[in-house]
């Protein structure tokens, strides 16, 4: 299968996808997504912020490929990330919102993991895994296990991980929620930086106003069933009483 | 050394030395105390019941000593690693298919099941009037009685691989093997040892009495000739050949737990 990518397509597209988890109507059955339709142009930040439950997480799995829709179309560079998932090897990252780091590899073996897939030479995938470690401030932390790392700094790995493919489309799901807030928006701040400076793609999912606010160029809020309920794009320009009154709105919505 | 307590790591070289002289008298303690019951016992007793482990200490070294008596300590030690193997591969293949479909696990969980409900003499007696072989008959009898029990610890470690891990792996698109290498496998691996560890003492059970009916060699073969000849030495002392290969091989299982489960963390605490 090419691994070409479609530049004229939206880097990510979602269009009329539904997903019903059981048959709708009974017991267990209900509908997570509601006929979402999404556009994320190539290089943009996108924040999807909504309650807990309503769906976003649904749809970060749907757009990596490891949830199929029970109804319409998604798109990642132009392809189904679920039904052409080989062919995303290398293209797309995630952060999850747990470190998920393998307790039987070293923090350096965790980094490498993507390149192995990737079929990376060992000592190239070696510099690339050192390189990200030392950016993440985790140098001379490389053949720690994973036990003997804080929240912190598994997080920082978790993140290394994701950038040492350099995919074109980061996926994140809430990777700083179970970090205290210092460290949260320290590493934030970190995060932003280097998906600027590598011109990546990234869907940032979170339930927190000020993180979306910080981290996004661009905010979706969902309603449940996951309905886009308000999709606003700022700059670094938008001011701050801007920035205030879009986080107004975004609590009206949230709040009704 | 895997025993050693974080304490230790304060203390001075005597005093190090001395901890761990008293954790090897500790383990020893058990050991010293039955042979100086049986020796004890040997001095009151007549020969053929209670002999005295000079002796059997003697019949040992003549079967370590002895080419011909030693080819059956490794005829038998061959017969439970092949059975042990063979339950393994079959086993665990088993447990792959009936991880990835639940039709595979409705249809063979309870043959698997009733499998494990057979006795040992039963299979023996089945493969004497199924097969003609000797070997293939021992060998179909270690992997019948030991294979269910790989196949269910399998399928248990199998079914308590991380879901949130295996997605992260996933979410990198691994190939069939390179999954099972980065994931499958070391995810098992503790529950693999400990299958074996389990399996192992079943099976070296298992094949004296295999060999005690169907073999013309083997430590089941001579004990049955210690039997006839009303030798409690030589019974002893084959029995012996058995334990020290089932300890070997439990020290080797372990040393290769210590090297493979470096990464877990230890807690202070005890159990």
């Amino acid at each position: 299968m090419s691994a070409t990518i479609n530049a004229a397509a939206p880097a990510i597209h979602l269009g009329d996808v539904s997903k019903v988890f059981g048959k709708e109507g009974t017991k267990g059955g209900y509908r997570a997504v509601d006929r979402i339709n999404l556009d994320v142009r190539s290089g943009e930040m996108l924040a999807i912020l909504g309650k807990t439950g309503c769906g976003k997480s649904t749809i970060f799995n749907m757009i990596a490929g490891l949830t199929e829709p029970t109804s319409g179309d998604v798109r990642v560079s132009g392809r189904n990330p679920f039904s052409d998932f080989d062919s995303f090897r290398g293209k797309i990252a995630i952060v999850f919102q747990n470190d998920r780091l393998l307790p039987w590899r070293t923090a350096i073996q965790n980094v490498e993991l993507g390149l192995e897939m990737l079929d990376t030479p060992v000592a190239e995938r070696r510099a690339t895994a050192q390189l990200w470690l030392t950016k993440l401030g985790l140098a001379g932390h490389e053949n720690d296990y994973p036990h003997a790392l804080s929240g912190g700094m598994r997080e920082r790995v978790s993140i290394a991980r994701a950038f040492a493919t350099n995919a074109s489309i980061l996926l994140c799901d809430e990777p700083f929620s179970a970090l205290d807030e210092m460290t949260a928006n320290r590493l934030r701040a970190e995060f932003v930086k280097l998906v600027k400076e590598n011109g990546k793609t990234a869907v940032f999912i979170t339930h927190n106003i000020g993180e979306a606010l910080e981290i996004g160029d661009r905010i979706v809020v969902l309603k449940r069933p996951a309905k886009i309920a308000y999709d606003v794009s700022f700059t670094t320009a938008t001011g701050s009483e801007e920035r205030e009154l879009i986080r107004g709105r975004i609590g009206e919505v949230l709040a009704i | 050394m895997s025993d050693q307590t974080l304490d230790d790591v304060h203390l001075s070289p005597s005093a190090r030395m001395l901890s761990a002289a008293k954790r090897l008298g500790m383990s020893v303690l058990p050991f010293v105390v039955v042979i100086a019951l049986w020796q004890f016992a040997s001095l009151f007793f007549p020969r053929f019941l209670f002999p005295s482990l000079i002796d059997v200490f003697w019949r040992c070294l003549d079967i370590f000593s002895s080419g011909v008596l030693f080819a059956d300590v490794l005829a038998t030690v061959l017969r439970i690693l092949a059975g042990l193997a063979g339950a393994f591969v079959i086993g665990g293949a088993l447990a792959l298919l009936m991880a990835r479909s639940p039709a595979i696990d409705k249809f063979l969980s309870p043959i698997l099941t009733l499998f494990q409900g057979i006795p040992a003499l039963s299979w023996v007696v089945f493969a004497i009037i199924w097969f003609h072989g000797v070997e293939f008959r021992i060998f179909f009898i270690m992997v019948m009685t030991t294979l269910p029990a790989f196949a269910f610890q399998v399928l248990g470690a199998l079914r308590a691989m991380s879901k949130d891990l295996m997605e992260m792996v996933f979410s990198f698109r691994p190939t069939r093997m390179k999954l099972f290498r980065v994931m499958i496998a070391p995810a098992i691996l503790p529950d693999i040892l400990t299958a074996w560890k389990v399996n192992l003492g079943n099976a070296s059970r298992v094949v004296v009495v295999a060999e005690l009916v169907g073999a013309t060699g083997g430590v089941g073969y001579q004990l049955l000739q210690q039997q006839q000849l009303f030798d409690m030495a030589g019974a002893l002392a084959w029995t012996l050949q058995l334990v020290f290969f089932v300890l070997i091989v439990q020290s080797a299982l372990t040393l290769i737990e210590n090297v493979a489960f470096r990464y877990r963390a230890v807690s202070e605490r005890a159990i």
